[in-house]
This record gives structure tokens, C-alpha cells and sequence, in this order.
């Protein structure tokens, strides 16, 4: 399978992993079937896939962690050369750590509680006689935080998951994971999490392991993560492996038409105005230009918006007061797409929730549509109500969990007559392309893509001059985000609904928006139309976001 | 993604996917589970508890013995064919006893749980509501009442209101009221923060409408599932209060009477008090087990 791989590696050491026809199954039908694998020193492999699609846990059988009652099977199951069939429980046990660390999607859970990171770091050293004495283990430890970049590593060392940022605590995971130099390195999903300046540093500390000699399997569903770091990929689905080449070969010259679609459903500035499904063919609507001429009606505006949480001393703590949005100003006019960008803890949501009416703000206001709406009761806001609607992240909990999808999208029909309302829903759910059967089922019986659309449709019920969307495709697998994204700017272009898109994906953003805001420390420190903040970016953030987006394009790598 | 959750066939990339993970449609892993939601110990307490109603509502039916009166000639024999469980010490049939006592049993056991679920979630809605002041009185009225043992309340109502079968049914109800106004407080408030309420706010929907169409039913749900769980140990303590003589009195056959009478004899004859005592085991058991069946069932449906 890999002539190339094969010829240049002259026999001097064998491959890290060298397996062939893997398949993996628990009880029924094989859920990885054929799968061959093959990981040299100084090299990264990627699986890419989306979920379901059986990559994680490929990569977990390298571990012999594929979970309770699996049977996994293969032709040749080599680890560094041996014949890890062979293995026992002792074996295994001494793989981990030692020849092969794993680097896990969630690192809260993946850290214990109750020990600080030192010692979750130090445990790997200790564990498997590694190195003897505190103190070397001591010195060794700050060393690994040091080199996976957590700052000030002797202070760190000493606090807690809980203490550390998404980022950090990622870092310390990988600072375990590595600590014990190992030969591979499995990281399943190691960046989905984390926002995207935060990825490219962690991105960086693995780039720099596999520098140094290590071999890496990265598991991804993000094509353009991989693109940057891995040397070769492997692309699954439904268990199997559809394709598989070098990174440069199989992103510019796809061969299975599951990677075509999985490359042509990446959003970014490329993909403005296209479908990301299906062929290059335009959104449906006028002309099939959605950037056109949003007019200048003024749907919302926001003046000078701030908000501060304050909390009291507690144990250990100072008093303390968070400014979580501080002078906002912007307004979106009708028909257009207004792009929020930031990180987590930017203010992104305590804005969206201020925009909403859910939350007060300390200073400023808010008008929808010309008339007051902050600081009123909300009973004089009730009237304005429809107006205004929201798409959050997660659809499935925005249900009322005893509601059929005729009874979600029914309840915002408020003005329509008992009667007409099952036509509405059926028409409503045509609208956003699902099938008038849907509206008799339970949500927790659909896809994701599926709740999303009939959180679109509720939202739409309302016959709203702006919507609010949270994250709504964050959570979802690149092709059904690709849909949802079509379909929304199918909808814009149709009903000329202004959108106003927080996302943490510039990506998505660059696809979607016309204007941008760039949030920041609770700062709106950058706004304007797409096409200026892309290519005359004057806030340094909105420079260090546009640097650190991973790019299809193999121009940002980070070896 | 996790390695063995996802069993079911993922879904096509650029093809909007059929629902996933029907039943009927589940690859194995998922029919398998299919198969053991009906475990043996769960359908087997549902069927014993079916019984007990039965017997509780007709216990003539099932045995042609009075329960109260009894030869004294015939005193103390052991389980024969003609006395299946034996007699007791004034010659009255065992069997028919027990039988007659599952109506005495579940109606107070059944009194008192609608005691605590009626004052309880009343209470615990109020105190999970947006309102200090509402919640740290509720909450610690809670505190009060569950800081005595549940026996002992029960005693003190029983003091005060006097013996019989309501009183006690009353009793036993107070003392478990702190239990289910503290789920049902939790539960309010797990509702009141959820995702759905904010969207009926964001409808524009008011606060009331919010409260009856939104979270009172999903507070609601539940409530029977805990009830059954909590049925039996009422029963238990229902028991335990006739033992002491604080509940119906003697000649009525409820099981806890009928322990105490046979303490006397214990030494003689072990039969007046094996049989309603295991009657009283069985019935608790039964009832835990189908109340955590259910509990387990709608797990995730709840909240």
C-alpha cells in the first residue's frame, strides 16, 4: 500500500505501527473493516473522518483501549516491530507511556481532579521507573511544562485541572502524554476544543515533537488542521479507509468523491456565495449573489453596551469584578449578515444574551427596529418578541423534552389560528428541507443536522426581521455544517432574514457574513465589511486570529 | 467521538441522513440493549406487585378463612394444608391475615406517599423558584423536618393527632416531605435554567405561560418515577409504627400489628411472624425495584 513510504524508509528501523486489514467489531458486523496503518519516526499520520466514522477507535486499538468486549483482528499487528498480537496485559501496560502516549479530546476529564498537573505529569516518570529520585523527576517535570509552552511551569505544576485554561490544561495533557518520550504519539482530536490561537500553539508543541523524532497519529475531523502538520492521510468512512496519500496529494488531488465533498464543504472566503454541498452551483435565490445590496434599514442597534460580573471574597479569593463586555456599538441593518468572531470569554455570548432581552445591561442600550429594547419591562417587549429569534448551539435542549416537532415549531405560531398551524409547520419544514413526516417525530430521534433545521424553521415561524445565531453548526460533522450553511444563506437570499452569526470559526464567518465584528476581552476591538478585515486587519488580535486559522491551503505549516 | 457509543451507521456526508438509531433498524449492539430492557427482577416485582393490589382489593377471593376470628382450640399449629402459613395465638389463619393485611398496608403506605408528594412538590417548586427568601424557608423547613429520624416525627404527629389509620397515613406523609421537596427544588431548578425555558421566553411568552406549558410538567415527570422508589419505605415505616402500636390496633391484621402480636409467641412458633414479615420485605423490595426500573428507564427524558 505505501511503495513510497516503503522505499524510502531502506529497512533501518522498523515502522512505529505497521498494520494490516484491521477490523474491529463488537459482537455484530466489523465497525472498522480493512484498515491498513502505517506510522514511521518523524512522521505524521492523520485519520480523518467524520464522527462515526470508526478513526478513534483505530486509534485506540493501537493502545489496546478499543473498549470492553471488542474483537480486534489483522493481518499483521506490528508495534515497533513487534508482534503486538503476541502482547499481554503487561505488555500493553508498558507500551503506554513509555512507547506510545495519548492525547485526548477533552482534557478536563482527561486530567484527575483531585492531583495538580505535576504530579499527573510526574506519575507517568514514577510509574513506569523512568527516572528515579524526586528531584530528577522533579526537574524533569517543569521541563515538559515548559516545553509544551505553559508559562511560569513552577507555579503551574502546582495547580489543579480546574485552575487552568481550556488551553493549558490541553498543554498539560500533552506534557503527560510526552513526558515519558514516547516513540508515538496518539492525539484523538487534541485541538477540537480550543480556539483557534490556542490550537495553533498546541498544534505547534506536537509539530515539534515529531521534529524531534517522534512518530504522531493525529485524529481530526477538521481537514484543514491536518493540513498543516501531517505527512500523510488517511481519510475513513463508515470504517473504512476511502482514501489515503501524502497530505499535499490528497487535499489538491482528491480522489474518492468523499474527499472531493469533504473539501469542497469547508467553509472560508473561497466559498462565498457557493454551495458547499453538491456542485460549484450558486445559492439559490436572486441572481445568486447573497452579498447583494442588504438595505439600509437598520434592524438593530446596539450604543455603548457594557456588562461586569462581580463576585464577593470567598475562600482564598479576592473580591473580584469581570468587565464581560465593555462599550459595544454596532448595528445591523436588514438583510444582512453580521459575522460576531472572538474566543470563549471574548463576550460573545454576554452579548447575544443582552441583544436577546435575557440579560440587562449596566450601561448603554439596545433598539430593535427603531423602538427601545433594553432597560424596558419585559412586558412591553413581548409585542417586538417575533421579531427577534435565536438559533442556539445545542438544538436538542433548546426542546422541551415532551414536544413532538409540530408542537416546537407550533408553539412560536402564536399569531396563526389553531387550524392553519399543521399547514405552517408542514411548509415551515419544507422551507429548511425536511420532510413533512418529521413533524410527527420526537427530536431526540433525529440527526443533528435535522434538530438544527427544525431549530432554523422555529425560528423562522416567527417571521423574524433578525435572528440570532449561536454557534449553530459548532457541534455538528463538516457536511451537515456544510447543509445548515447552505441552507441559511439559501434562507437569507429568500426571505431576506438579517443574520447575525457568532461563531468561533472564521472560517464559517468568512463564508457567511458581509460585516464582521471582532470580539476581544469583552472589546469589540475590530468591525467592518468582510472583505477589509481580511486583507487590512489594523487591531493585532484580529492579525494573530487570521494568522493562526488553519488553512487547506499548505502555505501555514508548523514544522 | 467515543469508541463504543457510536454504534450506529454514521451518517452520509453530503446526503441529509435518514434518522438515525430506530428501533427495529439498530445494528446489533443496539438491539441487543433492546433485549434487556425488561430485566427478570423488575418484571417479576411488577408481577408481584400486580398481585398485591389484587389481593388488597378482593382478599376474599383468595382465601376462604376469616381474618378475624379463629378458634382458640386451633391456636399456634404450624403450616399444614389446611393452614397453608399456620395460626396464630387466638387460632385465627395466618394466610388470611396476611392477605387481608396488603389492603391496611399499601392504603396507608399509598395515604402517606400522597401526603409527601402533594406537600412536597408544592413546597419544592416554591422553593425552587427565583426567590431567596421563598427558598431559604422552604429549604429550611426541609432541614427541620428531615433533621428528626422519619419514626421519630412520625411519632410525635401520631402524639399529638392521636392513633388510626389516617393520623399515621399523615404522620408518615409529613416525614416525607423534606425528601421529595428536595428533588422536586432540584429538579425545579435544573428546568428553570434549561435551554427550552429561555427559547419560550425568547417566543415571548410570559411567565405564567412559561411556568404551566414549560416547566411544571418537566418538573412533573419526575415525580411518579421517585414516588414508586419512596412507596416502599413508607410501607416500612407504616409498619414499623404499628409494631410500636402507634397505627391501627388489634384485631385489624395490618402486618406491623400482626408482628407485634406474634413477638409473644416467638419463642413457640415462628409462622405469625415469618409470613407477614417477609410480606412486608417482599412488598419493599418489589416496589425499589420497579421504582429504579423506571428510573433508569427515563433517565435522560427526565429534565
Amino acid at each position: 500500500m505505501r511503495d513510497a513510504a516503503e522505499a524510502s524508509a531502506t529497512g533501518a528501523l522498523p515502522p512505529l505501527v505497521d498494520i494490516r486489514n484491521l477490523s474491529i467489531g463488537f459482537g455484530g458486523p466489523p465497525i472498522v473493516q480493512g484498515v491498513d496503518l502505517v506510522v514511521r519516526a518523524g512522521e505524521c499520520v492523520a485519520l480523518v473522518g467524520e464522527s462515526g466514522s470508526g478513526k478513534s477507535l483505530t486509534a485506540r486499538s493501537l493502545l489496546n483501549l478499543a473498549g470492553a468486549g471488542a474483537t480486534v483482528e489483522a493481518h499483521r499487528f506490528h508495534l515497533q516491530g513487534r508482534d503486538a498480537k503476541a502482547f499481554g496485559a503487561a505488555d500493553w501496560r508498558r507500551l503506554r507511556g513509555t512507547v506510545t502516549g495519548l492525547v485526548m479530546q477533552d482534557a478536563l476529564v482527561s486530567l484527575d481532579p483531585l492531583r495538580t498537573i505535576g504530579q499527573e505529569v510526574a506519575e507517568v516518570l514514577s510509574e513506569h521507573r523512568l527516572l528515579a529520585g524526586r528531584k530528577a523527576i522533579g526537574a524533569r517535570v517543569l521541563d515538559v511544562l515548559a516545553r509544551v509552552g505553559i508559562p511560569d511551569p513552577e507555579h503551574r505544576a502546582r495547580q489543579y485541572a480546574h485552575q487552568l485554561s481550556g488551553g493549558l490544561r490541553q498543554r498539560a495533557l500533552i506534557a503527560s502524554a510526552i513526558a515519558g518520550e514516547p516513540d508515538l504519539i496518539i492525539a484523538d482530536e487534541p485541538t477540537t476544543s480550543l480556539d483557534v490561537t490556542v490550537q495553533a500553539q498546541v498544534l505547534q508543541v506536537l509539530a515539534g515533537r515529531v521534529r524531534a523524532g517522534a512518530g504522531l497519529l493525529l485524529i481530526s475531523h477538521d481537514l484543514a488542521v491536518v493540513a498543516g502538520i501531517a505527512d500523510w492521510v488517511l481519510v475513513m468512512r463508515h470504517g473504512r479507509v476511502v482514501d489515503s496519500g501524502p497530505t499535499a496529494e490528497v487535499l489538491t488531488r482528491p480522489r474518492h468523491p468523499y474527499t472531493k465533498g469533504l473539501i469542497a464543504a469547508i467553509p472560508s472566503s473561497a466559498s462565498r456565495g457557493r454551495r458547499l454541498t453538491g456542485a460549484a452551483q450558486a445559492i439559490r435565490g436572486d441572481g445568486g449573489n447573497p452579498a447583494s445590496a442588504p438595505s439600509q434599514d437598520i434592524v438593530l442597534e446596539v450604543r455603548g453596551i457594557a456588562k461586569h460580573y462581580a463576585g464577593a471574597a470567598g475562600y482564598g479569593r479576592p473580591a473580584f469584578a469581570t468587565k464581560a463586555l465593555d462599550d459595544v456599538s454596532f448595528v445591523v441593518k436588514a438583510g444582512e449578515v453580521v459575522g460576531l468572531v472572538g474566543e470563549s470569554g471574548s463576550g460573545k455570548s454576554t452579548c447575544a444574551k443582552i441583544i436577546l432581552g435575557l440579560l440587562a445591561p449596566d450601561h448603554g442600550d439596545v433598539r430593535l427596529l427603531g423602538q427601545p429594547w433594553s432597560g424596558i419591562p419585559e412586558t412591553q417587549r413581548r409585542g417586538l418578541r417575533p421579531r427577534l429569534q435565536y438559533v442556539p448551539q445545542d438544538a436538542l435542549s433548546s426542546f422541551d423534552p415532551r414536544y413532538r416537532v409540530s408542537d416546537i415549531i407550533g408553539e412560536n405560531l402564536a399569531g396563526h389560528a389553531r387550524a392553519d398551524r399543521a399547514a405552517r409547520v408542514v411548509e415551515l419544514l419544507e422551507q429548511v428541507g425536511l420532510a413533512a413526516d418529521i413533524a410527527a417525530r420526537n427530536p431526540s430521534s433525529l440527526s443533528g443536522g435535522q434538530r438544527q433545521r427544525v431549530s432554523i424553521a422555529r425560528a423562522l415561524a416567527a417571521e423574524p426581521a433578525l435572528i440570532v445565531c449561536d454557534e449553530p453548526v459548532s457541534a455538528l460533522d463538516i457536511g451537515i455544517q456544510a447543509q445548515v450553511l447552505d441552507l441559511l444563506a439559501d434562507l437569507r437570499a429568500r426571505l431576506g432574514t438579517a443574520l447575525l452569526f457568532i461563531s468561533h470559526d472564521l472560517g464559517v464567518i468568512q463564508h457567511l457574513a458581509d460585516r464582521v465584528l471582532v470580539f476581544h476581552h469583552g472589546k469589540l476591538v475590530e468591525q467592518g465589511p468582510l472583505g477589509e478585515i481580511l486583507t487590512h486587519p489594523t487591531d493585532a488580535y484580529t492579525r494573530a486570529l487570521l494568522a493562526s486559522q488553519p488553512r487547506l491551503e499548505l502555505g501555514q505549516a508548523f514544522a | 467521538m467515543t469508541a463504543s457509543a457510536r454504534i450506529a451507521p454514521p451518517s452520509g456526508l453530503l446526503h441529509e441522513p435518514g434518522a438515525p438509531a430506530r428501533a427495529g433498524h439498530d445494528p446489533a449492539g443496539v438491539a441487543l440493549n433492546r433485549h434487556r430492557a425488561y430485566p427478570l427482577p423488575a418484571l417479576g416485582s411488577a408481577l408481584f406487585l400486580a398481585a398485591l393490589f389484587a389481593v388488597a382489593a378482593a382478599p376474599g377471593l383468595f382465601t376462604a378463612h376469616d381474618p378475624l376470628v379463629g378458634d382458640v382450640l386451633e391456636g399456634l399449629k404450624a403450616p399444614d394444608w389446611a393452614h397453608p402459613f399456620g395460626t396464630d395465638r387466638l387460632g385465627r389463619d395466618v394466610l388470611a391475615r396476611t392477605l387481608y393485611g396488603a389492603r391496611y398496608s399499601l392504603l396507608i403506605g399509598l395515604g402517606g406517599m400522597t401526603v409527601s408528594v402533594l406537600a412536597g412538590v408544592f413546597l419544592g417548586i416554591l422553593a425552587g423558584q427565583r426567590n431567596r427568601f421563598l427558598d431559604e424557608v422552604t429549604s429550611r423547613l426541609f432541614d427541620v423536618l428531615s433533621s428528626f429520624p422519619g419514626v421519630l416525627l412520625a411519632m410525635l404527629v401520631v402524639t399529638f393527632l392521636g392513633q388510626g389509620m389516617l393520623n399515621i397515613a399523615l404522620a408518615v406523609g409529613i416525614a416525607g416531605i423534606p425528601k421529595f421537596g428536595r428533588i422536586v427544588r432540584a429538579q425545579t431548578q435544573l428546568v428553570r435554567d434549561a435551554d427550552y425555558v429561555t427559547q419560550a421566553a425568547i417566543y415571548g411568552l410570559g411567565r405564567r405561560q412559561i411556568f404551566l406549558r414549560h416547566v411544571l410538567p418537566n418538573v412533573l415527570v419526575a415525580v411518579p418515577v421517585i414516588a414508586t422508589v419512596y412507596i416502599g419505605s413508607t410501607i416500612l415505616t407504616v409498619s414499623g409504627l404499628s409494631f410500636l402500636g402507634l397505627g391501627p390496633q388489634p384485631p385489624i391484621p395490618e402486618w406491623g400489628v400482626m408482628l407485634a402480636e406474634s413477638r409473644d409467641v416467638l419463642r413457640v412458633a415462628w409462622w405469625p411472624a415469618v409470613f407477614p414479615g417477609a410480606a412486608i420485605t417482599l412488598t419493599v423490595i418489589a416496589f425499589s425495584t420497579v421504582g429504579v426500573f423506571l428510573q433508569k428507564r427515563f433517565e435522560g427524558r427526565i429534565a
